[in-house]
Order: structure tokens, then C-alpha cells, then sequence
């Protein structure tokens, strides 16, 4: 590491004022900072600090991301070798889904960090940490054969439209993964909707050839109870993508068609405990997320008159993304509500809203990305609220305290 | 009995070098140097020429807009040096100390017979008033504008602060006169706060206050907290603020009829070989409890106040105005630490939970450990501000420059040293204190 240093303090005049290199300051400040603790000391206000900062945060949530993301990874392979009747070990599984997976991870890094790298530059600011989470969460909520120019596309028009225009890392409206999600849904909606984009049925660097069986078909759960027949939900079975029946097991642990990260309800609540117990998430949004669902899916489920109305709550939390956006979209701190009561209010009506598109809107089996970016809008409007109690409040006493002089 | 408030949210900082409770003895130096920069929200004037002769209480300078609020020299002896800085800035006023100290003479008064004006009047001649200060904007008060009620704090709950059970040992009766002449200054009440841990009866029993008690971490023992939650400060009201410690200067200036603004100071910090207390008089200079005292071989942070609210002074540097505290830390700028972010060294303290805890008392250094970025993270102001105010909401006021805002969301209860916590569990590493030193400081201009 000493070495390290030392090339470093070699190589850092040329990216200061006046350096050759100045024009990559920030690039190289990146760096620098992502090796070595930055040693600048406090000038003016308190002399210590707290060792969290903007990248300690951001690790933390990258590494509640992970069990999510290697649970879906397997299960990329487990539904592939499925859908073509062969048999494989776990490892090749998990291996086929890595290499599925990973140039997705690769090109939304690179033209998201790209962007930011460049942005940063040209504002003369450091370079936040923020891509560094939307860059993963990006493969995790599309599906697996998103065309990787598309991600590319869709990349680049969330970071600058969503967030640089509006300053960059912390002054964004809407969550920036969930606007890349939202674009490609709505520019390219048969790669990102319907039965042939769940399972990637194709071969992966000429890994896991073959031809897909007779009985298959990749409808996710979701889409199959949108356009059910049944009458009720007692006539209704999911079916895997060999037509097996899925048990409560299977979509728990994530063995069913889906987006990479949002399958396993079982590895998106490992990072939901790590979020909490880091203080990095916050539990309020989390569970408000989940009672709201709970109240509207109760709701109706007392006036069901087909099969997804009379759809038990626990299907709605395990299917589909509302557990991944529970737990990692709502929670963004910057987009989300940011007073503790706006919180409670703010969860609870993205819950509401998820099931209320799921139910009642049969364009979109998923409602869960629509009701966060819907409430990301109005988180401000929730937040105005609750202050204004505060202001009132003053107001009121100043008003009191005035009278009282007066007499 | 007192009334009891609990205040839930805050942070103790685990800090090591806490002072031993020993007056380890009197600081004399050959320098006092006064910085009239720690007088906030003044402009002095001076009233002394190089070569003057003073003693301690003659006035060294006044405040440019009222002139009778002047400003005491802490000792005798011939000013050798009035040291300027940019735009004819006072930056220092140097006087020579004499051996022995001549006190100017105001002649002992009995704080009961007189009248708030002559209360008034003593002080401001004295040159002391610049012990009381004022909400809104954490000034020195304006003598002219009478406060709706006087607070004062008889406790310091910041990192490594002295116990002013100790302090004020053996200064209970300075310190009743100058609670009874605070009392003449206000139509309202004069409240005093006490921790639950407070067991000098000189605090616990003074008589002609409302008591109050507190229990609870930093920064409970900040007079704007307790404010806020006794009686807080509505627009257009005036409130005066001072601590025990100080309160027993102006008594001692009733009871003996002399200027005596020696105070007992603790040095503390990791980095300090001996803590302990030192009696000494304000500007101070501080070079010979340091000397052999301190760490060698890494570069260092001098502190005249607590590592939160403090001022950066160098090793030469002086005893400021209102401290009672001189603290001593690594400064950081010397170490290169690898992955921190990554890192599950016991010698990193967080007050959030993305790290283990591991020791009892930590030994911090001054670096910033990461870079300025927007506000992300939300509710971590909340957690460390007990006061019925939106943090967060106001400094984003305040960076606005939003007047009407800013009123709306209690800036007027509020002083710098409140954010102090704020600061040092903000991960985004925003200068708090000073972005609400602006905002009062842009507030009070728009104002007056």
C-alpha cells in the first residue's frame, strides 16, 4: 500500500492546477479517494467526524444487494437449463447466470460511472457515489434478455435526464434505476413485457446449447393471473415454466421466471435485515410499504371478483417486485420522503398504489416500479405537509406569546 | 423540586482524554492577547493606544454602535500591540502583564438594593457584558432591548467538557450574586438547568431561579436545547443566555467590586500526557501547559473549546473568551489509511451503525474521513437535534437564502453550536455550523 501512496503523490501534481491533466481531476480524486481515506482536515466548524460517509453508505447497500443478486443469478441458469430439459449442477447454473448477468452489470457501470466521471469533471466536483448503487440495481430489475445496447440507452438517458440535470447525487427527483426500468418499458415493451424475455433461453459465450422443450412457456407468475381464464383464484394454479405447479417454496427462495434480483423474497429480506440493522434503510418505509399493500390487498380481496382481485396478500408480497422495491427502491433516501411521519404516509401509499395497478390496471401485471416513481413525485408534497405542522405550530405560539404581551 | 426533562435523542461522543479533577495550578504568561473576534456580532473600537497603561477592567476597546458596551482587559500591564489583519481587521490586542495584577476598582455592591439599571450599568462599565449573550442570532446581547427571560446552563455535556460542578467549587456566593443580578435585568424569569448528574449544591440550590433538570446526552446542556424545551423563543422575543461559570464572574464583580476573569480551565484531549485543570485568566497564552505535555512526532490540532464547537488555535496560540476548555487531538493530515470505507478497524467511531463498535473511548483525529457531497441520508440530523425543529429543513433554508422560510422553521431558536452534532455525524461532511452562522448573521442584517 505504501508503494501505492507513493505512485500516488508521484502522479497527483500533474492532475492539479496547472497540471497536464488537470481536465481529470476528478477522475483522479475518485481514485485516490476510493484507495486511501482522504486526509483533508476540518477548517471551519467541529474538529472530529463520524467515519461514515457517502461511500460507506453506499457499500453497505451494494452488499444488502448481493444475496438478492446471486440468488437471481442462479436462478437465471435454473430456469434456463429447465426451459431446455437439461440437467446441470448447481454451479453451472449459478455460472450460466453470472455470465448472463454480468455484461449487463458491465455496461450499466460503465456508461452510467462514465457519464458521472464526465459530469463531474466538468462541474469541478467530486464524484458521488450514487451510480455506484444504481448501476447494479439496473440488471436486477430488468429481465435477463434485455439487449445490453438497450440498458445502454436507457443508462444514459436516466443518469443525465433524471439526475444530472438536476445536480447530480442527492438532488434527483425520481429514482434514477427506476427511471432507466421505466424508459425501456415504455420504448421497448416486448423486450420488457410479456412471455419470452423472463428465461433466457439461449446459449451464454456458447454455454448451455440446446433447444427449448414442448411444454415450456415463460410466462412470470404475475402475467400468468393477469390473463387467466379462471374464475376464481381457488380454480388457479402458477405453473413453472415446464408447466409444474410453483409452490409458496419456490417463490419464496426465488425459483420462478422474473427480473434477476426481485425473484428470491428470501435473499431481498437478508438485505432488508442489513439495511435496518446498518440504519442505512429505513425500517419506517420498509414495513409502510408492506401494510399498505396489506390493507388494499385486504381490501380487495372483500370484493373480489375475479381471480388476481381474490389473490391472497402473501402471493402479492412474494410475486413480482414489490418486496425488491420495498426494501430497495422506496428506501432511497434522496427520492423518498425525508421527514420520519412523511415516511410512514409515503410507504403506505406506494403499498396502496402497487396492488391498486396490479389489480385493477391489466396493461401492467407489475405495479410496483409505476407507484414508486408515482409517490417520488409527491414525496415533497408529503414532506411540505408534515413540516408545515411544525411551522403552524411555531406560528401559533408566537401568535400566543404576542396576545399575551399585549394584555 | 425541579422540574425533570428527559431529552431522548443526541450522542455522547466516547472521546479519550478526559480532564482529571485536579487544579494542577495557575497559568501566568508574559502575553495576554484578546481577540475581539470572539465577541460575535460587534465591531470594536478601540480605546487604547500602543503604550497605554491598563489594568485589568479598564476597557480595551467598545462596540462600535454602543458605546458604552466596552470590553475589559483580564489584566494589568502596557499594550505593546494591536495586531490587524485584512481591511484593518483587530485581530489581536496584546497587552504585557505586570507581575502582580492591579484591578481597576468599581467598588463592591450589594446586588439587592440596586435597581436593574444600575445592574445594567455595572456590568457594561466593568467591561463584562460581553458574558451575556442573546437569542436570536447567538450574539452578545444588546444592552438596550430588555430579554423576555435569562437562561442559563449549569452543566457542559459536550465531548471531553469540564464539570462545572467543579468549577464553580467554592464559588457559591459569586455565583448567587450573579444569578440575583441577573435577575434585575429581566421582567421574566431567570431559569437555570441542571444535568440529573449535577450534585454541587451551589447549583442545586441557588435560590431566585427557576430549576430545571435534565437528563440526557449531548448536546442536552446547550442552552438553545433547553430553551426550547422550557420556553422557546417566538419572533420578535429576546432572550439572554450565559453559562454557570461566567455567571459567577459577574457575581464576583458585585462581590468584590473587581473584573477578575480568571477561569478554571481544562486540558483535555487524547493527546495530552497530563490532563487536569489550570487556573488562568482569558487570552492566556497556552504554550507553557502544552510544552512537554503533548504527543510528539505527529502533527497536531490545539483547540481552545471542546473538539465539536472549539476553535482551531495553533501551539502558540491563546486562551479564547468563553472557554473553559482546552483540547488537544491528532490532526489526521499526516495518515493515509487504506479502503476506509471498507474498513473494520476498532479505531474508527461511527454513530450509525455501519460500524462495529468496539472500544469504550475513542481517539479521534481532525480529518473530515470522506468528501463534501449533497445531502443524501435522511433523518440523520434528527437523531442528534432534541429540539422541535426540522434540521435538515432549515439548513437547506439557509442555503437558499429563504428569509421568510428560515423564520418559519425556527431559526431564531437556534445557534451554530446546536448543529455541532449535526456536523460530525453528517455524511455528506457539510459545514453546518458555519452555514448557520451565515444564515443568522444575513438574518440579523435583513433584521436591524
Amino acid at each position: 500500500m505504501k508503494a501505492l501512496r507513493k505512485y500516488l503523490d508521484k502522479i497527483k501534481p500533474n492532475f492539479e492546477e496547472g497540471g497536464k491533466l488537470h481536465w481529470l481531476y476528478s477522475t483522479y480524486d475518485a481514485f485516490e479517494t476510493f484507495l486511501f481515506v482522504p486526509n483533508t482536515t476540518s477548517r471551519s466548524g467541529v474538529h472530529i467526524h463520524d467515519a461514515r460517509d457517502s461511500k460507506r453508505t453506499m457499500i453497505v447497500v451494494i452488499i444488502a444487494l448481493l444475496p438478492a443478486l446471486l440468488v437471481g443469478m442462479y436462478n437465471v441458469g435454473l430456469q434456463h437449463y429447465m426451459s431446455l430439459g437439461l440437467e446441470a449442477s448447481l454451479l453451472t447454473k449459478f455460472i450460466y447466470g453470472f455470465l448472463a448477468v454480468l455484461p449487463q452489470i458491465v455496461v450499466s457501470y460503465v456508461v452510467g460511472l462514465g457519464i458521472e466521471f464526465a459530469i463531474a469533471q466538468v462541474r469541478k466536483e467530486e464524484v458521488a457515489e450514487g451510480f455506484l448503487v444504481t448501476g447494479i440495481l439496473i440488471p436486477m430489475i430488468v429481465p435477463v434478455d434485455t439487449p445490453l445496447w438497450m440498458i445502454a440507452v436507457a443508462t444514459a438517458f436516466a443518469v443525465i435526464f433524471a439526475k444530472e440535470v438536476f445536480g447530480g447525487t442527492g438532488y434527483n427527483i425520481f429514482n434514477v434505476a427506476l427511471i432507466t426500468r421505466a424508459f425501456l418499458f415504455f420504448s421497448y415493451p416486448s423486450k420488457m413485457s410479456g412471455d419470452q424475455v423472463w428465461v433466457r433461453t439461449a446459449d451464454t459465450f456458447g454455454m448451455g446449447k440446446g433447444t427449448v422443450i414442448d411444454a415450456y412457456s415463460g410466462a412470470t407468475p404475475l402475467g400468468q393471473i393477469a390473463t387467466t381464464d379462471a374464475a376464481s383464484f381457488g380454480e388457479f394454479t402458477f405453473q413453472g415454466i415446464t408447466g409444474q405447479p410453483l409452490s409458496i417454496s419456490d417463490m419464496f427462495f426465488g425459483f420462478i421466471p422474473g427480473s434477476v434480483g426481485e425473484v428470491s423474497t428470501f435473499a431481498i429480506l437478508l438485505g432488508a435485515l442489513l439495511l435496518i440493522a446498518t440504519g442505512v434503510g429505513s425500517w419506517k418505509t420498509m414495513l409502510s410499504v408492506f401494510l399498505g399493500g396489506l390493507v388494499s390487498v385486504l381490501l380487495v380481496n372483500l370484493f373480489a371478483q375475479n381471480a388476481i382481485m381474490e389473490m391472497p396478500v402473501h402471493y402479492h408480497f412474494l410475486l413480482g417486485g414489490f418486496a425488491f422495491g420495498a426494501v430497495f427502491m422506496a428506501t432511497d433516501p434522496v427520492t423518498s420522503a425525508r421527514t420520519e411521519k412523511g415516511k410512514w404516509i409515503y410507504g403506505f401509499l406506494i403499498g396502496m398504489l402497487a396492488i391498486t395497478i396490479r389489480v385493477f390496471n391489466p396493461g401492467y401485471p407489475e405495479g410496483m416500479m409505476l407507484a414508486i416513481l408515482f409517490m417520488n413525485a409527491f414525496a415533497p408534497l408529503i414532506d411540505f405537509y408534515v413540516i408545515d405542522g411544525n411551522i403552524k405550530r411555531r406560528m401559533k405560539r408566537a401568535a400566543v406569546a404576542k396576545t399575551g404581551q399585549q394584555q | 423540586m425541579a422540574n425533570r426533562i428527559k431529552i431522548k435523542k443526541g450522542l455522547q461522543i466516547p472521546l479519550l482524554g478526559t480532564a482529571e479533577e485536579t487544579v494542577r495550578g495557575t497559568v501566568k504568561s508574559e502575553f495576554v492577547r484578546i481577540c475581539p473576534e470572539d465577541f460575535h456580532g460587534i465591531t470594536p473600537k478601540l480605546a487604547v493606544r500602543v503604550d497605554d497603561t491598563v489594568k485589568a477592567g479598564t476597557a480595551l476597546f467598545y462596540e462600535k454602535n454602543h458605546p458604552d458596551m466596552r470590553f475589559a482587559s483580564p489584566v494589568s500591564g502596557v499594550v505593546t500591540a494591536i495586531e490587524r489583519g485584512e481591511k484593518r481587521r483587530i485581530l489581536h490586542i496584546v497587552v504585557k502583564a505586570d507581575d502582580s495584577t492591579q484591578y481597576e476598582d468599581f467598588g463592591a455592591k450589594e446586588v439587592a438594593s440596586l435597581s436593574g439599571e444600575e445592574v445594567k450599568r455595572t456590568i457594561l462599565d466593568a467591561g463584562i457584558w460581553f458574558l451575556i449573550k442573546q437569542r436570536p442570532y447567538d450574539v452578545v446581547a444588546l444592552p438596550d432591548k430588555e430579554p423576555r427571560d435569562i437562561f442559563v446552563t449549569g452543566f457542559d455535556s459536550a465531548p471531553l467538557a469540564p464539570s462545572y460542578d467543579f468549577l464553580l467549587k467554592e464559588k457559591e456566593a459569586d455565583f448567587q450574586a450573579g444569578l440575583d443580578a441577573l435577575a434585575k435585568l429581566t421582567p421574566g424569569k431567570v431559569y437555570l438547568s441542571v444535568s440529573n448528574k449535577t450534585s454541587f449544591n451551589g447549583l442545586r440550590e441557588a435560590k431566585n431561579v427557576v430549576i430545571t433538570e435534565f437528563e440526557g446526552p449531548h448536546p442536552a446542556g446547550n442552552v438553545g436545547v433547553q430553551i426550547n424545551h422550557i420556553k422557546p423563543v417566538n419572533r420578535g422575543e429576546v432572550v439572554w443566555t450565559l453559562n454557570a461559570p461566567d455567571v459567577a464572574i459577574i457575581g464576583r464583580l458585585f462581590n468584590k467590586g473587581v473584573v477578575d476573569l480568571t477561569r478554571t480551565v481544562a486540558l483535555t484531549g487524547s493527546e495530552v500526557k497530563q490532563t487536569g485543570y489550570y487556573n488562568m485568566v482569558i487570552g492566556t497564552e497556552l504554550k507553557s501547559i502544552f510544552a512537554q505535555n503533548v504527543t510528539e512526532g505527529i502533527s497536531l490540532r490545539f483547540i481552545s473549546g471542546n473538539p465539536l464547537t472549539g476553535r482551531k488555535i495553533d501551539a502558540n496560540g491563546e486562551l479564547r473568551a468563553y472557554d473553559s476548555q482546552v483540547t488537544v487531538i491528532p490532526e489526521g493530515d499526516d495518515v493515509h489509511e487504506a479502503f476506509g470505507w471498507a474498513s473494520f478497524s476498532p479505531k474508527r467511531y461511527s454513530a450509525g451503525a455501519t460500524y462495529f463498535s468496539h472500544r469504550k473511548n475513542y481517539r479521534l483525529d481532525a480529518r473530515l474521513m470522506g468528501g463534501p457531497r449533497a445531502i443524501i441520508v435522511s433523518n440523520e440530523y434528527d437523531k442528534v437535534f432534541p429540539m422541535d425543529i426540522y434540521p435538515e429543513q432549515l439548513i437547506k433554508a439557509i442555503i437558499a437564502f429563504n428569509i421568510d422560510k428560515m423564520e418559519q422553521l425556527g431559526i431564531y431558536e437556534v445557534a451554530p453550536e446546536d448543529f455541532a452534532l449535526c456536523e460530525f455525524v453528517d455524511t455528506s461532511k457539510l459545514e453546518l455550523q458555519r452555514i448557520v452562522r451565515a444564515g443568522l448573521d444575513l438574518l440579523r442584517k435583513e433584521m436591524e
